[in-house]
């Protein structure tokens, strides 16, 4: 790792002013960047720690749905009574990411910040119609992932919270790397009234949505409606891990496993 | 570069002037020469290091020393009472062989104790999903598991709930 300086801000304003600093880069829980540090893939001149900023953490109930801090640990968001009262799909999709030890110091802000293509948050984000909120404005869920490892994000924006709706059902499925636990390939899927999304992490380079499968899930909310359909296989990630056809495979039958879990 | 760095660590406070790019690991190691705490891997999947930090468990080469500061860290020199007496969970592991090379066992017994923490009574399946961060290249897990299990009875027999989040 090479040397840096390390900060620690106490508030958001404090935050933003030091990571105008050139080469300045915010640490959260640190479980993508200091992996990154060691073997010395990236050369911040400051770390500018999360970590003590009261504003960027906790979760609340905000119109019917809810409003998570960026800095709120995985681990937290797994167990949280009022998460799996208001949407439990949430807090089971953060108790499967990684290990214990990633989530308990992974936050959601660093993992939507970094826009893994393999990363579970993501698909969340934009089937539950999340907002997120930074520093500077407010971004919808559907623009704010913009392709691997890219979001909307400016230079030293900072993420705040984000505000994720109420569905009336939805579930995550998962086909996980054995060994990291990411997501070769992972389906939310969620209803609003007569409203359904379907979105898809780890098949791609960037979280998408799965029209056709919305659609058909429009006019009948089973797992049986999704017989014959396919995303089909241009544009997917093909790797060590899957090919593209065996990726495209996976989407629909983890989209069913996710209609099957919403019930 | 350098700053000021303090934490409880086994319920004694120390202090120590590192750089501060010190991984929490290193710091627990080198500047302490508590040496029980191992490194297995550079990509942050073995759990070899896992320490408990204000009593959850932590991979303590993902973490800066700074990170920690103010906390209490609890190694595995900290689990065993004053008089040499082995933790339950520690106990357990030699009982079951839930060990053969023992790099791993730092790092699993660690983890144990923290999931035990959680779910004081956990079934086989937790046990094995809560060990997902841990990684054994000797044993196979069987006899893991097992210690696991008894280490987590033993437990609820003796109350012993070492990990100070102070
Ligand atoms: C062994 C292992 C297994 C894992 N398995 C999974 C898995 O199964 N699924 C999964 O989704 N993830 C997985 N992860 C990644 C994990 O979820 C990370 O916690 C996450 O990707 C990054 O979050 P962090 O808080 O640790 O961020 P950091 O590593 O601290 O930061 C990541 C990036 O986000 C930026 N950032 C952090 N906070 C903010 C903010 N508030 N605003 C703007 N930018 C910010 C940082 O500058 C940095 O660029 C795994 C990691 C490890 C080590
Ligand atoms: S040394 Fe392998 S996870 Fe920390
Ligand atoms: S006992 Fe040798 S690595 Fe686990």
């Amino acid at each position: 790792m090479y040397a840096f300086t390390y900060q620690r801000p106490t508030t958001l304003a404090d935050a933003a002013a030091a990571i105008q600093a050139e080469d300045a880069k915010l640490l959260g829980g640190g479980q993508t960047l200091l992996p990154t540090l060691k073997q010395r893939l990236a050369r911040p001149t400051d770390l500018i720690d999360l970590g003590a900023i009261p504003e960027l953490k906790g979760i609340r109930e905000a119109d019917g749905g809810l409003e998570i801090g960026a800095f709120t640990r995985h681990a937290e968001v797994a167990h949280s009574d009022l998460v799996k009262r208001v949407i439990p799909a949430l807090s089971s999709l953060a108790e499967g990411i990684g290990d214990r030890q990633v989530r308990n110091m992974g936050t959601m802000g660093g993992s939507i910040a970094n826009a893994d293509p393999s990363a579970d948050y993501p698909s969340a984000v934009v089937a539950l119609k999340a907002t997120v909120t930074t520093d500077r404005r407010s971004i919808a869920g559907d623009d704010f992932f913009t392709g691997m490892f890219e979001t909307a994000l400016e230079p030293g924006e900072i993420i705040k919270s984000v505000r994720f709706s109420r569905p009336d059902k939805a579930a995550y499925a998962k086909f996980r790397n054995p060994a990291s636990r990411y997501a070769i390939v992972g389906v939310f899927v969620a209803k609003f009234g007569s409203e359904v999304r379907v979105a898809v992490t780890g098949a791609a380079g960037s979280v998408f949505r799965a029209e056709a499968f919305e659609t058909a899930l429009v006019a009948d909310f089973r797992a049986e409606a999704l017989n014959g359909l396919s995303v089909g296989s241009d544009g997917l990630n093909a790797d060590i891990h899957a090919s593209a056809d065996y990726r495209a495979h996976l989407v629909t039958v983890m989209a069913k496993r996710a209609v099957e879990a919403a019930g | 570069m350098s700053c000021t760095v303090s934490m409880t660590v086994n319920g004694k406070t120390v202090s120590r002037e590192v750089e501060e790019r010190t991984l929490l690991v290193a710091f627990l190691r080198e500047h302490l020469g508590l040496t029980g705490t191992h490194v297995g891997c550079d990509t942050s999947q073995c759990g070899a290091c896992v320490v408990l930090v204000d009593g959850r468990s932590v991979k303590s080469c993902t973490a800066l020393a700074v990170q920690a500061d103010g906390a209490a860290v609890t190694t595995i020199e900290g689990l065993a009472a004053a008089d040499g007496t082995l933790h339950p969970m520690q106990a357990a592991f030699r009982e079951h062989h839930g060990l053969q090379c023992g790099f791993c066992t730092p790092g699993m017994v660690m983890s144990a104790v923290d999931l035990v923490r959680e779910n004081p009574n956990p079934t086989e399946a937790e046990i094995r999903e809560g060990l997902e961060g841990n990684i054994c290249r000797c044993t196979g897990y069987h006899n893991i598991v097992k210690a696991v299990k008894a280490g987590a009875e033993a437990m609820a027999g003796t109350q012993a709930t070492p990990v100070a989040a102070e």
